[in-house]
């Protein structure tokens, strides 16, 4: 593989008062990766990204770009770019004018910034509005101004902060679609700061889980949801089950547990457990069944339904078995009779115990 | 039973209320009657007081009238030359206010504002002693004008900057920081920044701002009086002066054309700032 394009090696951020928003964290992101630093609010992502584009300076570590040390290197000389979360159009100017800004103030020659900016303008689809002014413009325009204002001077990193989070949901979904085309049509490498699992799950090609300052998981959106490294990682990404165990035995390639609800069953699992560990089950890998289900591997308890919340597609119902709330997502996938469950209704919760995962942090 | 609204009536539709129409018309006629009535007698021929016939000699004794000429010509120089220095060091303070941390910045931003809340007379006095003790008032007596009016330039330097720099620094805070990071962002250095975003989200601030000086400095009498030496006369002392002396319709011709003056400059800002700028 080649050169990571970005490498922050041992990066702290301390602010004043002792509190160290960005904690010892080393991370690496290769060419043309769509990256996400996905965390709860106030766990360091945007803050690192400050850092990335030089709007901050790191209290200590190192911050590579293109294989160079620019952690201190001020914002106007790094080869980044940024579309901010309040889209920061700069609203005495036009749209044309916004994009031409950064070419203008580094002295590009008046052609090329012609070319360069209808070109951008093309890329995100507002040539019709290059005359506009900010203020006449909805909030999803201003953001593709941002976009096409970044995209323009041609960084070799787009850094975009929280960008979907103030388009309404039709907006957004649209513009998500939109980021990953335009990511690989420009060939760059784009780093994303959300608060948003789906968002992240959804275009990143890797991501950074962060947690209280620190990088908890580094891992594809697959990996991350099916293989959480601890219990912060798989319930910040989707939802889960998470049960308490006590570990009965270990073998290789298997553990035995006992689980206060579920009882006693065996999972794979290549970590070593003390005696003590978590397992976790996705809702979707929880089946509800009239009947006792047949399977010599299932694990299966009688429970109550508690309560069905309709989604649509799916329906979210909450389970009880012997006083614990387990969630179940139904597919529903007849047109008729959503979840086919009510609240109240006696019914079967099973699943395979490979679905299940054991978490040791 | 309590009032109701009647069809189509809003809760906050005031406007359409009788009374409250007819007050709108009595604070207007409060404020501006004597306006109008002293406009009115700019054109009249008689100085009694009572409306005697139309005429424009009024404005062609005023412009012959040297003193009041003078004094006119005087006040437009001081207020241009007071306005452009204290626009520059208000915003300049506003910018120092609002941008940096400094110890004791609290006390400062206090104290910059004192000059609005002190009595002129004080300020006047002060002033005054100042340039007596360092020797000003008596040294730019014989300096070619306006050199000889700098005295009072600095008195409205003095007292206005402190107005631009409170409408500057309010203006500021509603400045989204994420403005000019992102012009560093995308390569600017501080100056560009600086011209390319920061002066034009200032820009209705400090107009407003310089108007304000503007006529602070052209009907500032207290404070000018203190300290112009006694060649140095300003259009305000020279029309207390005459009207010492009896009432002139000369001094509403020339009221008059200090009116238009400060209106024309009015509308002129207004135009150039253009309608509803928005605040981020």
């Amino acid at each position: 593989m080649s050169e990571p394009i970005i490498s922050i090696r041992n990066v702290t951020k301390e602010f004043s008062g002792g509190v160290k928003a960005v904690d010892n964290v080393s991370i690496d992101i290769e060419q043309n990766e769509f990256f996400a630093l996905l965390g709860p609010s106030g766990c360091g992502k945007t803050t690192l990204l400050r850092m990335i584009s030089g709007l901050e300076t790191p209290t200590s570590g190192q911050i590579f770009i293109g294989g160079e040390d620019m952690a201190f290197t001020p914002p106007n000389l790094r080869p980044t770019n940024m579309v901010f979360q309040s889209y920061a159009v700069f609203p005495h100017m036009t749209v044309e004018q916004n994009v031409a800004y950064g070419l203008k103030v580094t002295g590009v020659a008046p052609d090329e910034i012609k070319r360069r900016v209808a070109e951008a303008l093309e890329m995100v689809k507002l040539s019709h509005l290059a005359a506009r002014k900010p203020d006449q413009m909805s909030g999803g325009q201003r953001q593709r101004v941002a976009l096409a204002r970044a995209l323009v001077k041609r960084p070799k990193v787009l850094l975009l902060d929280e960008p979907l989070s103030a388009l309404d949901a039709k907006l957004r979904d649209d513009m998500r679609l939109e980021l990953t085309r335009l990511q690989e049509t420009v060939g760059i490498t784009f780093i994303i700061v959300t608060h948003d699992q789906d968002e992240a799950l959804s275009m990143a090609s890797r991501i950074a889980v962060m947690n209280k300052g620190g990088v908890a998981q580094i891992a594809t959106p697959a990996d991350l949801y099916e293989q959480p490294k601890t219990k912060f990682v798989a319930d910040f990404i989707g939802k889960v089950n998470l049960l308490d165990a006590a570990i009965l035995r270990q073998n290789t390639k298997t553990i035995s547990c006992n689980t206060k609800v579920l009882g006693k069953f065996d999972i794979d699992t290549d970590k070593t457990c003390g005696s003590e560990a978590t397992i976790a089950i996705r809702p979707e890998k929880l089946k509800l069944t009239v009947k006792k289900p047949i399977g010599a591997k299932l694990v299966c308890k009688p429970a109550i339904i508690k309560d069905v919340a309709y989604y649509g597609d799916t329906s979210h119902v909450i389970a009880d078995v012997d006083g614990v709330m387990l969630e179940v997502n139904v597919q529903n996938d007849s047109r008729t009779g959503g979840a086919g469950v009510e609240r109240g209704q006696k019914i079967f919760v099973s699943f395979n115990p490979h679905d299940a995962l054991v978490l040791t942090e | 039973m309590r009032a109701a609204l009647k069809p189509g009536q809003g809760p906050l539709d005031y406007a359409r209320r009788p009374w409250i129409i007819a007050l709108f018309a009595a604070v207007l006629v409060f404020l501006y009657a004597p306006i109008a009535s002293l406009i009115a007698f700019s054109f009249n021929v008689d100085k009694s007081g009572v409306w005697h016939g139309f005429t424009f000699l009024n404005y062609v004794k005023a412009w012959h009238n040297d003193q009041v000429f003078y004094a006119l010509i005087n006040s437009i120089t001081i207020a241009l030359i007071s306005t452009f220095f204290s626009t520059i060091f208000g915003a300049m303070t506003a910018l120092t206010l609002w941008r940096f941390r400094f110890p004791m910045k609290h006390v400062y931003e206090n104290f910059v504002a004192l000059p609005i809340v002190v009595p002129e007379i004080c300020m006047g006095i002060s002033l005054s002693m100042f340039f007596s003790y360092t020797g000003m008032m008596s040294a730019v007596r014989d300096w070619i004008w306006p050199l000889n009016l700098i005295n009072i330039i600095f008195a409205h330097i003095a007292f206005s900057f402190p107005f631009v720099a409170v409408v500057v620094r309010s203006r500021l805070v509603g400045f989204n920081r994420q403005l000019e990071e992102a012009s560093k962002d995308l390569g600017a250095s501080e100056l560009q920044t600086f011209i390319n975003v920061l002066v034009p989200f200032m820009m209705p601030a400090l107009v407003a701002g310089a108007l304000l000086a503007f006529t602070l400095s052209l009907d500032d009498f207290v404070i000018t009086l203190f300290s112009s030496g006694p060649g140095s006369v300003t259009f305000p002392v020279k029309i207390y002066g005459m009207v010492k002396r009896g009432v002139d319709m000369q001094i509403n011709a020339a009221s008059t054309v200090l009116i238009v003056i400060t209106l024309a400059a009015t509308l002129l800002a207004m135009k150039m700032l253009g309608p509803g700028k928005p605040a981020h």
